[in-house]
């Protein structure tokens, strides 16, 4: 079984972004570009798969400009077979990225997509969701673990509430949530042997799909900021400030 | 012409946050002059449809009461919703964004060739849509081109309305189709006397300063005398401490309580994300340096297990 994994090139999610002055955009220039946490989480749940003998081969995917490539590689460093590079420049939204990945399904075939939860840029949640709308795949949605049982994946799942388990009829795609796994670190040998693995690229342009974005950003505005209030000395003071101020 | 919106319930009654959706609907309906449809679809919920049908401000409810739709299965419930917009030409489509409705959405919109805006914190007008992005750090506001438009509304940023005053009438929808692509096995509620984390009046969080799950016991007792929920920083979940449903932050459970403790939380961006538009916020903690500091209104430099222990006393 293949499987397809997401790879998003996303700011480091430590790093308190700003704001362009045209509030345009937020100014990425610059900033340390990394794998996007929950995607590191799908890399390394099919990295398993892959060790337990489930799956045969593990594709990284990327969309996006050049320097995605760079996200490819540390996946591949931590042991994604392959990866293709779907390239562009232009914005591309999450129904335009789940249309491009479909295309990939119908070449791949994979028995198993994995995509992170949701990305800490746009945090958006909805690219995989997305996908398994188009491809016509079952979804297990903020997954926390998955066993396979004959021509099923059965997905345990993060809800609101607390856990939901369901059955997937296979090829099905996940989604992963934070308590999936813990990835591992990238070492120098395999970083080394990452290079000589292959990246495909493929040229959306050449894809002829319609990627225009549905939604323009109008403005970016900073939230209202929130100040520091005062420190007390004691619990006894915090209580009497609380119910100062009918909070409790 | 008119606006939808998803109700979340468990098919006995409707949930808090479908509650902050209306108000969200409301609001978009006094902008557009639309009517706002409820769509109830579970399993064996009559019930649930004729208590949304006493709900001011709902002109139908839609009721689709069958066995494929019990547990919310996005495979079934999304091209049934999709069908559905189709089918009565709704323009809207609202659901709180609760894992319920970012599950099933997102692959509804998909169906519907539209796109989806997550997490709607404030509506400018029909076509113009404010949300969050990088865990609160910036407000967008988006514009869309789509016919359709469908979204997830964040309910900590719309205040509930009453869930009275009404007399909709209930439409029976058919029956959705079971696409046999996945199937519910069990769902583990984790049962508990305290109010939900998600609306609840206060919540009390801990973080890794807890140093371990059984500390949390030194908050479950205050929170019991406060009559508060209690939540945890993704530190804390990620060292194992407590369950994941109890993760307030950017990427868990993002809440505006009266009163939010936090205690032995550091301060990190994405926990800010989940709980800085509570109304009061208290951060005990031992490092003064703590970024939590900057956006408590009143602050405590202690150690939390002086402190709790202190404070489950005196209250």
């Amino acid at each position: 079984m293949k499987i397809l994994v997401g790879v998003k090139r996303v700011v480091d999610a430590y790093i308190k972004v700003r704001i362009k002055a045209d509030h345009s955009a937020i100014d990425v220039d610059k900033l340390k570009m990394v794998v996007n946490p929950f995607c590191e989480i799908a890399i390394e749940e099919a990295l398993r798969l892959k060790e337990s003998g489930i799956a045969s081969e593990v594709i990284a995917v990327s969309v996006g400009p050049a320097s995605c490539q760079e996200q490819l590689r540390t996946a591949m460093a931590l042991g994604a077979d392959r990866a293709i590079h779907l390239t562009t420049d232009e914005i591309v939204q999450p129904l335009a990225i789940a249309k491009l990945f479909n295309a990939l399904i119908d070449k791949e075939k994979p028995g198993l997509v994995i995509f992170g939860k949701q990305s800490i840029d746009g945090d958006n949640n909805q690219t995989g969701q997305m996908l398994a709308a188009l491809s016509g795949l079952p979804q297990g949605t903020f997954a926390s673990e998955l066993v396979f049982e004959g021509d099923e994946v059965i997905v345990t799942r993060e809800v609101d509430t607390g856990l939901q388990k369901i059955a997937l009829k296979l090829p099905a795609l996940i989604t992963a949530d934070l308590r999936l796994n813990e990835p591992r670190y990238v070492s120098l040998p395999n970083l080394m042997k990452a290079k000589r693995k292959p990246i495909e690229t493929i040229a959306v342009d050449d894809l002829g799909i319609d990627i225009t974005p549905r939604l323009s950003t109008v403005t970016m505005l900073n939230p209202p900021e929130r100040s520091a209030g005062e420190k007390v000395n004691s619990i006894a003071e915090l209580i009497e400030k609380l119910q100062t101020e009918g909070a409790i | 012409m008119s606006i939808l919106v998803i109700a979340e319930h468990n098919n006995e009654e409707l949930q808090a946050a479908t509650a902050n959706a209306l108000s969200a609907a409301k609001l978009l309906a006094e902008k557009t002059g639309f009517k706002v449809s409820l769509l109830i679809a579970g399993y064996q919920c009559a019930g649930v449809a004729a208590a949304a049908s006493a709900i001011a401000g709902v002109d139908k409810v839609l009721l689709a009461d069958c066995p494929a739709l019990e547990n919310q299965l996005a495979e079934n419930s999304a091209p049934y919703i999709a069908a559905l917009v189709k089918q009565k030409s709704f323009s809207y489509v609202m659901a709180p964004a609760t894992t319920t409705a970012k599950n099933v959405l997102p692959r509804t919109a998909a169906l519907l060739d539209v796109a989806q805006i997550s997490d709607v914190i404030d509506i400018v007008d029909g076509d113009n849509f404010v949300r969050p992005i990088y865990a609160g750090s910036a407000l967008e506001t988006l514009k869309s081109s789509d016919a359709i438009k469908i979204m997830t509304i964040r309910a900590s940023a719309f205040d509930a309305i009453e869930l009275t005053g009404g007399e909709a009438l209930v439409e029976n929808l058919p029956a959705a189709t079971d696409m046999g692509l996945s199937r519910f096995i069990s769902e583990s509620v984790i049962a508990s006397d305290r109010p939900e984390l998600s609306n609840a009046r206060i919540v009390i969080s801990g973080g890794r300063g807890m140093q371990s799950g059984d500390n949390f016991t030194l908050l479950e007792v205050i929170a019991d005398k406060l009559g508060a929920a209690i939540g945890a920083s993704r530190a804390a979940v990620d060292a194992g401490y407590v369950s994941n449903d109890m993760q307030v932050g950017q990427t868990g459970k993002i809440i505006a309580p009266d009163l939010y403790i936090a205690v032995g939380i550091s301060g990190a961006i994405q926990h800010l994300a989940g709980m800085k538009d509570s109304k009061i916020i208290v951060a005990i903690n031992k490092d003064e340096d703590a970024a939590i500091f900057n956006v408590a209104d009143f602050g405590l430099v202690a150690d939390l297990f002086e402190a709790l222990p202190e404070l489950e006393s005196q209250l």
